[in-house]
């Protein structure tokens, strides 16, 4: 299997990286409830891990996934905390539509 | 054409529509398995690589912990019906045709790209197994190990403080 990139080609990962990444960010833009912005964002995050390992393969570098590693943890912890922070908006608002979180406008 | 291409293609079929579906479904559970769905599929193409260890790791975070996390927020916020109320048809215009630009600017981008690039050539050498990784991890990379740890501690302790219950005041 060391040889897969011989055979995919490194230019198929990245055209499959960039589509995904841009569907993230469609979602982001598209959707206006939270918890599915918030998925967008996990799907951007994966585009680029799966980026990150494909030339961690392409220098037969082992960094990469370290890497990836680190920044699964740090994806780990946002979503945690972001979710923990939509459920203390949902307490106060009883709805996560974020057109309605507005109070800070002058 | 090859085994792995037609792998490769099946799988990149099913992580870009499911990432699709996740977006354009209206009930938000739904969402949700489509998103386990994607993952499961993103798991795939790290094991085409042969990175096992980010498999297993992707596998447990995403499709285990972050997905029930999810899960467990739609159901207790009770968002499993579909009332979502419409944006307006330009911001949806608006974000369609930033999503094509922003594609059409990448894609240019790197298609431009790959002519700069080397050449790949395999050195058949072992770098990316669990023992190797695992060397890596905790020598060169033993602080920032350490300091993740620290890093979902405090995660957990903010998420516990920010979920809790606020006393009212009399």
């Amino acid at each position: 299997m060391n040889n897969i990139l011989v055979q995919i080609g490194i230019e198929n990962y990245i055209f499959l990286c960039v589509v995904l990444f841009c569907i993230g960010i469609f979602g982001v833009l598209y959707r206006r409830n939270a918890i599915i912005m918030f998925m967008s964002i996990e799907i951007m995050l994966n585009a680029v891990n799966l980026l990150f390992v494909a030339f961690s393969t392409f220098h037969q570098d082992a960094q990469g996934q370290v890497f990836v590693f680190f920044s699964m943890a740090v994806a780990a912890a946002e979503v945690a905390v972001g979710l923990a922070i939509l459920v203390s908006i949902f307490r106060n608002s009883s709805s996560i539509d974020i057109d309605n979180l507005k109070n800070l406008k002058g | 054409m090859s085994t792995l291409l037609i792998i490769f293609y099946f799988l990149s079929a099913i992580t870009l529509a499911t990432a699709f579906l996740t977006i354009i479904s209206k009930n938000p559970i739904h969402s949700a398995i489509y998103l386990v769905i994607c993952f499961f599929s993103v798991a795939g193409h790290y094991l085409l690589f042969n990175a096992q260890f980010l498999a297993i790791v992707h596998i447990i975070v995403y499709s285990g912990a972050i997905m029930v996390l999810f899960l467990f927020t739609i159901m207790l916020m009770n968002l499993n019906k579909e009332g979502e109320p419409h944006k307006k048809i330009a911001t949806k215009l608006a974000a369609v045709i930033s999503f094509g630009l922003v594609c059409f600017v990448m894609l240019a981008v790197f298609i431009k790209a790959m002519p700069k690039m080397e050449t790949y050539r395999t050195s058949g050498q072992d770098f990316q197994s669990i023992k190797v990784l695992g060397k890596v991890l905790l020598n060169e990379y033993m602080v920032p190990f350490e300091f993740a740890s620290v890093l979902l501690l405090v995660a957990m302790m903010g998420v516990v403080l920010l979920s809790k219950k606020e006393k009212t005041i009399q």
